[in-house]
């Protein structure tokens, strides 16, 4: 994803051999080809081009205008807009999934917005930087600074990631407004996957990002 | 066509035989080939004026129709035949350039109801021999879109490449979306709005009663009685004007600077750069411009509420479209603001539409389509490019 102005917010060094980032690949397992997608934060729309090789049919929304640009030049439908106003105008059970992709730690208010994924999707999958990691809690045990990362560089005064959560957290806010944890995958700091059924308190120890499909508790 | 005896200055003369026998290509439609208007009656015989510009190739896909805005006209990429001037989207169009002649046939026609040589108010009405004036019936965007629709069937073209269109022009694409959504590959409507605002409509009233207050105007019978509303065209255009640009970019570009003076007169000559501008752009616009269709294609925009005729329901107007659609607005436009392309926006999405959407950042005002705006050009390239691939286009 890119903040507003088109910079990346997440550096995210983690490619696989054909180029795909690991989250992604992780995102788009989860995808029900054939379906319909609404990637929220789309940045350059890698994602969704990922997606659509596997005949998803996709629509990105984009804060920054490069990366607006940059979507819809590999021929992708994406609107420049703010997830925190925009969502609303989307009408109910639209698209299959709701993604947001290392996105709704950026967002102004990220419970409105996960109540909004999981109206205009049947399924939202949400992927989040894991503020409950190890080295997260080292940094700011024995740092006594906000920790910055590979993954999270920016000072606490620049950062746009302004709502940030564990592992744990998230679980939470997902039982309050109702989202039924169909999936959950850790990634630990080299990309790969937590695969062990390991406690939660264990994925949010060791979890560098957590990756969730949800789905609404009807 | 009938010739007439008018008693009219020479600059009248030129214009009035550009309305009849125009320079550029003309389409002429029959008895047989009403074009069947909004307001109830058939408009015919009638004929559009248009230009071609690149070539039509062997599958006829590569067809791009731009539309006109308000005071646009055909001539989009070539020296304008009564201002000498060029084209008015030669920064848009041509050999190498980002709608690429060399690769696109690209079509402009003149709008029914206007002066560049389509049937309009100042053509001839063959029933009375004279100007139709105001006896010519009130056309409609759907109307103007029509025409164009049977110019591309005259041209022997099924399905467009794009339709492309900025303000009024955007308006068309919006109604060419609506109408014909199985002729068009991709849309681009740029600072428009799918309803006419009712701040919209009133300065747009301002500018018709400026044209009719004017004594030379005569019921809209100048061109009979040798006459030219010239000082009411002049205002409507000044006023009008003001509403393409911003106070940003006139303050940019006047300022309070003095015109050819260091003070003030104290008189109510042109002290201000921005004065003596606007009374530029005004006398300029009524050597070109006939000021019954001012009259005519301000009410055609007035009329236009793309949802009302889809029971209220935008959303009905593109349901199940095929089309690409990428629409944009421009931040400092104020007579087409973002929230009314974000409306379209939502509508598309409504309908489950392939539709992008982006906001320039400008302080350039509505008229930014008109000019070298880089962030426009970059999302248009984008997403031109892409839908030329998807087309199967070289």
């Amino acid at each position: 994803m890119l903040d507003r102005t088109g910079a990346p917010i997440i550096n995210d060094a983690d490619f696989t051999q054909n180029g795909a980032r690991v989250d992604h690949l992780l995102v788009a397992e989860m995808v029900a080809p054939g379906s319909r997608v609404l990637d929220v934060g789309c940045g350059d729309g890698e994602l969704l081009r990922l997606l659509e090789t596997r005949g998803v049919d996709g629509r990105g929304i984009e804060i920054s205008r490069q990366g607006v640009n940059l979507s819809v030049a590999k021929g992708l439908a994406v609107v420049q807009g703010d997830a925190d106003t925009d969502l609303a105008d989307y009408p109910d059970n639209a698209f299959d999934y709701v993604i947001m992709s290392q996105t709704i730690q950026a967002t102004r208010h990220p419970r409105v917005v996960l109540e909004h994924m999981l109206r205009i999707g049947r399924h939202g999958i949400v992927s989040i930087p894991n503020f409950g990691h190890w080295s997260i809690r080292l940094g700011l045990l024995f740092g006594g600074r906000m920790p910055r990362t590979n993954n999270l560089p920016n000072t606490w005064y620049d950062t746009q990631n302004i709502h940030f959560c564990t592992i744990k957290d998230f679980r939470d806010l997902c039982e309050d407004v109702g989202a039924k944890m169909e999936r959950s995958v850790a990634v630990n700091y080299w990309g790969k996957r937590l695969r062990l059924p390991a406690p939660w308190w264990f994925w949010n120890l060791f979890g560098e990002q957590g990756v969730f499909l949800l789905s609404r508790r009807d | 066509m009938a010739e007439v005896e008018l008693k009219t200055s020479r600059g009248t003369t030129e214009r009035v035989r550009e309305a009849e026998n125009p320079h550029s290509l003309v389409a002429h439609f029959g008895a047989d080939k009403p074009l069947k208007l909004d307001a109830g009656v058939d408009l015919s015989p009638f004929q559009i004026a248009y230009q071609t510009y690149g070539t039509l190739n062997a599958g006829r896909t590569n067809a791009i129709l731009i539309c006109h805005a308000l005071t646009g006209d055909q001539h989009v990429n070539n020296v304008h035949p009564l201002t000498g001037k060029p084209g008015w989207w030669d920064i848009m169009i041509g050999s190498g350039k980002l709608i690429d002649t060399d690769r696109y046939f690209v079509i402009c026609s003149n709008v029914v109801g206007g002066c560049m040589g389509s049937t309009g108010p100042s053509s001839i009405d063959p029933k009375t021999g004279e100007p139709w004036g105001l006896s010519f019936p009130v056309v409609t965007i759907r109307d103007m879109v029509r025409a164009q629709a049977m110019l591309i069937d005259h041209l022997g073209i099924d399905t467009l490449f794009a339709v492309v269109g900025g303000s009024m022009g955007g308006m068309q694409v919006l109604q060419w979306a609506a109408s014909y959504p199985e002729r068009m590959f991709a849309a681009l409507p740029i600072a428009c709005a799918t309803r006419h605002s009712a701040q919209n409509i009133a300065f747009h009233e301002v500018g018709r009663q400026a044209v009719m207050a004017d004594p030379e105007w005569r019921g809209g019978r100048y061109l009979v009685e040798g006459t030219a509303p010239r000082r009411g065209l002049a205002v409507a255009r000044m006023a009008a004007h003001i509403t393409y640009l911003s106070d940003a970019a006139l303050h940019r570009k006047f300022g309070r600077k003095f015109q050819d003076r260091n003070s003030a007169t104290f008189s109510f000559d042109a002290d201000f750069e921005v004065e003596s501008y606007l009374r530029h752009q005004g006398s300029s616009f009524v050597e070109r411009f006939d000021a019954n269709s001012y009259l005519y294609l301000t009410r055609a925009m007035d009329y236009f509420d793309l949802a009302a005729d889809y029971d209220g329901v935008l959303a009905h107007a593109f349901r199940g479209t095929k089309t690409r659609f990428c629409v944009v607005s421009f931040t400092s436009d104020w007579l087409f603001p973002t929230v009314e392309s974000r409306a379209i926006v939502h509508a598309l999405n409504a309908g489950s539409a392939r539709v992008s959407f982006a906001e320039i950042t400008t302080d350039k005002g509505h008229d930014a389509f008109l000019l070298d705006e880089p962030e426009l050009f970059a999302i248009m390239r984008g997403f031109l490019g892409a839908a030329s691939a998807a087309r199967g286009l070289r």
